[in-house]
């Protein structure tokens, strides 16, 4: 029995549903795409040229919901179905898209860099609490134009996991699906097969922008699968009410679905999101507050009542430094994350709103995931009878260690943690240099540096994409990418 | 000859107790000297999961079933020392105890476990045991070493009881004395005056070897 939380009522849910069909047909939906909105037209939808405001029907996004597959897999370098976005299966990949990294020797937010990314790559490629990896950080020493791609790039050259990703102009979009073609020898290996989940965004309130709907078209007709991340702000970019906000992540969602399943029906995407709360003292979005936790809890309760593959952004902290604020959000996020059954949650070492990433808090985050997963596996009988047998040969002492059964079982029931978790004696803990969190996570962290290998790959399809990229990156003015691929080590 | 002695440690590695008992009975039949079963095999086993243990590479139920099945092959190949006129040199005899007034026995019958295994002798008289009654034991016993163990902030002044009341009867110098628990610190092995203290059993060890001075 896994252990779930549920945070609404079935009857809710039909009113959070209910209403967000309402929302789309009034308002409606600003769909800032020209083909989008013509795709929704032809299904029935009421279309407004002007103000590009789509009234959407409730029976045309029931069509829609009728195409999108209820289940579907990310496989990794060698073909291993690894990701499971079906039922209530849960997977954790480290949160994307940060543009600055923690220093952990300065304690800098610095702007990442290529070496920066790489670090981050090696330590998620070890943890096995990731199932995913993500293209993680930007690297800002490469132009612009590319940095999605270029991203992309370096994750798919040192990893072997399934990847979560995103790009950042229209025009990438499609670079990246042919280096992800490449890498699966066609177009129809990387459909059949998608190593990557792209992640496409709305903008709230109710906005399909014009690049959001391209990446939604566009990946349709690849096959590969999407990730909306609808991020409705509570209180700012949405009702101030966890419900209303709910309601709109619905809303955002269902339009996305509807555009996406039109250009494609039967293409795979996932109910995901970013939403958070609005902090009516800093005008932040904290990814760290419980309030967030329960949006993201409670929109993937919806989006499971309609038999969607489910995403969330949850483990994060808002905290600038890897300290106690960051354990205690990130533990307590990632475990409703873990509860409420979400298939693919991100998050993992970011701090200070997903701006910055850190792969000290990675391998801390990972102690957490690994505690969520060990409550998920839920307590289970494994013996029979419960206890009576233990006491058999029982002289009211606590022999219980000296018990074959204990050595046997300790395992099953107990979650070893790594040497980032302190459980020594006072003594102990001081003989061994009176170490912080943080300190026996930099330990950790540059262990697995070291024990980084690379993975195995067929060396002509680095060079294809490496060609391509490189191609790619003299057309934006740089004549030699920032990183050197000779190394010989494999995994 | 080498094969049996590595399957007698490895037999221990395993806290695999009857097949220790086997190989200790068929080592003395195939008139392997006592001794050498002893140090040149299944110590060597007990020496490798204590190393193991604190790489954090094996775990507490595997150190404590190593101890037992290294009890066990030891107590099959004593009568047969005996029989030669020989005994198992140990490194010291320790009398044991959990202070008056504290049940707690886990950790106390693990530091047993480990010195027993790593060659002491070893007398547990158990837990709640009065301040006379350990040094009687020690007294009689001849020991080398008193070891307590103290669980409680309240009970841990017993431990001080027992070193004062040593030197009041003067026998102070006949005994070094180690204390262990969660309470315990330096700063409290200092004020008492003890001559050992550890965090934990294998460490015990390394602190009653010193004592002894091997």
């Amino acid at each position: 029995m896994q252990p779930k939380i549920t945070l609404l009522s079935d009857q809710i849910i039909n009113r959070v549903l209910d209403e967000a069909f309402q929302l789309l047909v009034k308002p409606g939906i600003k769909v800032r795409n020209e083909e989008a909105r013509s795709l929704l037209s032809e299904a029935g939808a009421h279309v407004n040229e002007g103000s590009e405001v789509v009234n959407i029907p409730e029976t045309l996004v029931r069509t829609s919901l009728e195409t999108v597959p209820p289940e579907f897999y990310l496989y990794d370098l060698h073909g291993n179905p690894v990701v499971a976005y079906s039922g209530d299966k849960v997977h954790f990949d480290p949160g994307s898209s940060g543009v600055t990294v923690l220093d952990p020797d300065t304690l800098e937010h610095k702007a990442a860099e290529t070496a920066d990314l790489i670090r981050l790559i090696m330590v998620a490629e070890q943890l096995d609490q990731l199932d995913a990896q993500s293209t993680a950080v930007v690297c800002n020493e490469v132009p612009k134009e590319i940095q999605d791609l270029y991203r992309l790039f370096i994750v798919l050259t040192y990893s072997r996991k399934p990847i979560v990703t995103g790009a950042f102009t229209s025009k990438t979009v499609g670079s990246m699906i042919e280096m992800l073609s490449i890498l699966s020898g066609s177009s129809k290996g990387l459909r059949e097969m998608p190593r990557a989940v792209f992640d496409v965004c709305p903008n709230p309130p109710l906005i399909w922008s014009d690049f959001g709907c391209k990446g939604l078209i566009t990946l349709a007709h690849a096959g590969v699968p999407v990730e909306i991340v609808s991020m409705p702000l509570a209180g700012a970019a949405a009702p101030v009410t966890i419900l209303g906000t709910v309601t709109q992540h619905a809303a955002e969602c269902l339009a996305g679905i509807a555009i996406h399943q039109l250009a494609q029906p039967g293409a795979p995407i996932v109910w995901g999101g970013a939403p958070a709360i609005f902090d009516m003292r800093k005008g932040s979005a904290p990814m760290g507050a419980i309030e967030t936790a329960m949006i993201d809890s409670s929109y993937a309760q919806v989006g499971k009542s309609l038999n969607l593959p489910t995403h969330a952004y949850l483990g994060a902290t808002d905290s600038k430094l890897v300290d106690a604020q960051a354990g205690l959000e990130s533990g307590i996020n990632a475990l409703i994350g873990a509860l409420s059954g979400i298939n693919m949650i991100s998050g993992s070492g970011m701090l200070d709103f997903l701006v910055c990433q850190s792969a000290e808090k990675l391998v801390l985050d990972a102690e957490g995931i690994a505690m969520a997963r060990r409550f998920m596996d839920g307590v289970k009988v494994l013996t029979e009878p419960l206890a009576t047998g233990f006491f058999e040969r029982f002289d009211f002492k606590g022999d219980f260690l000296k018990q074959k059964i204990t050595r046997e079982l300790f395992s099953k029931e107990q979650y070893l943690p790594t040497a980032v978790i302190d459980r020594n004696s006072a003594g102990g803990w001081k003989d061994a240099g009176s170490l912080d969190t943080f300190s026996r996570a930099k330990i950790r962290v540059n262990e697995l540096i070291k024990s980084y290998r690379r993975p195995e790959m067929d060396l002509n399809l680095i060079e294809a994409l490496e060609s391509m990229v490189t191609n790619l990156a003299r057309k934006v003015g740089m004549d030699k990418l920032p990183v050197d691929l000779t190394f010989p080590e494999t995994m | 000859m080498d094969n049996n002695y590595q399957e007698m440690a490895q037999s221990i590695l395993e806290g695999d107790t009857e097949k220790a008992i086997d190989l200790a009975r068929r080592s003395i039949e195939a008139k392997i000297h006592p001794l050498d079963a002893i140090s040149k095999g299944f110590v060597n086993g007990i020496n490798s999961i204590g190393e193991q243990f604190g790489r954090g590479e094996a775990f507490l139920p595997e150190l404590v079933m190593a101890g037992e099945a290294m009890k066990a092959a030891v107590n099959v190949l004593e009568p047969e020392l005996a029989r030669l006129g020989s005994q198992r040199e140990i490194l010291g005899r320790v009398v044991l105890a959990t202070v008056e007034g504290d049940i707690h026995e886990i950790g106390k019958s693990l530091v047993g476990t480990m010195l027993n295994a790593a060659g002491f002798e070893v007398h547990d008289l158990g837990v709640d045991i009065p301040s006379d009654v350990i040094i009687k034991k020690a007294i009689s016993v001849n020991a080398d070493i008193i070891g307590m163990s103290a669980l409680l902030t309240t009970t841990m002044v017993r431990q001080q009881e027992v070193i004062q009341e040593l030197d009041q009867e003067g026998l102070r110098p006949r005994f070094k004395v180690l204390i262990g628990g969660a309470p315990i610190t330096r700063e409290w092995f200092t004020k008492i005056n003890a001559d050992g203290y550890s965090e934990d059993a294998i460490s015990a060890v390394k602190v009653a070897r010193q004592l002894v001075g091997k």
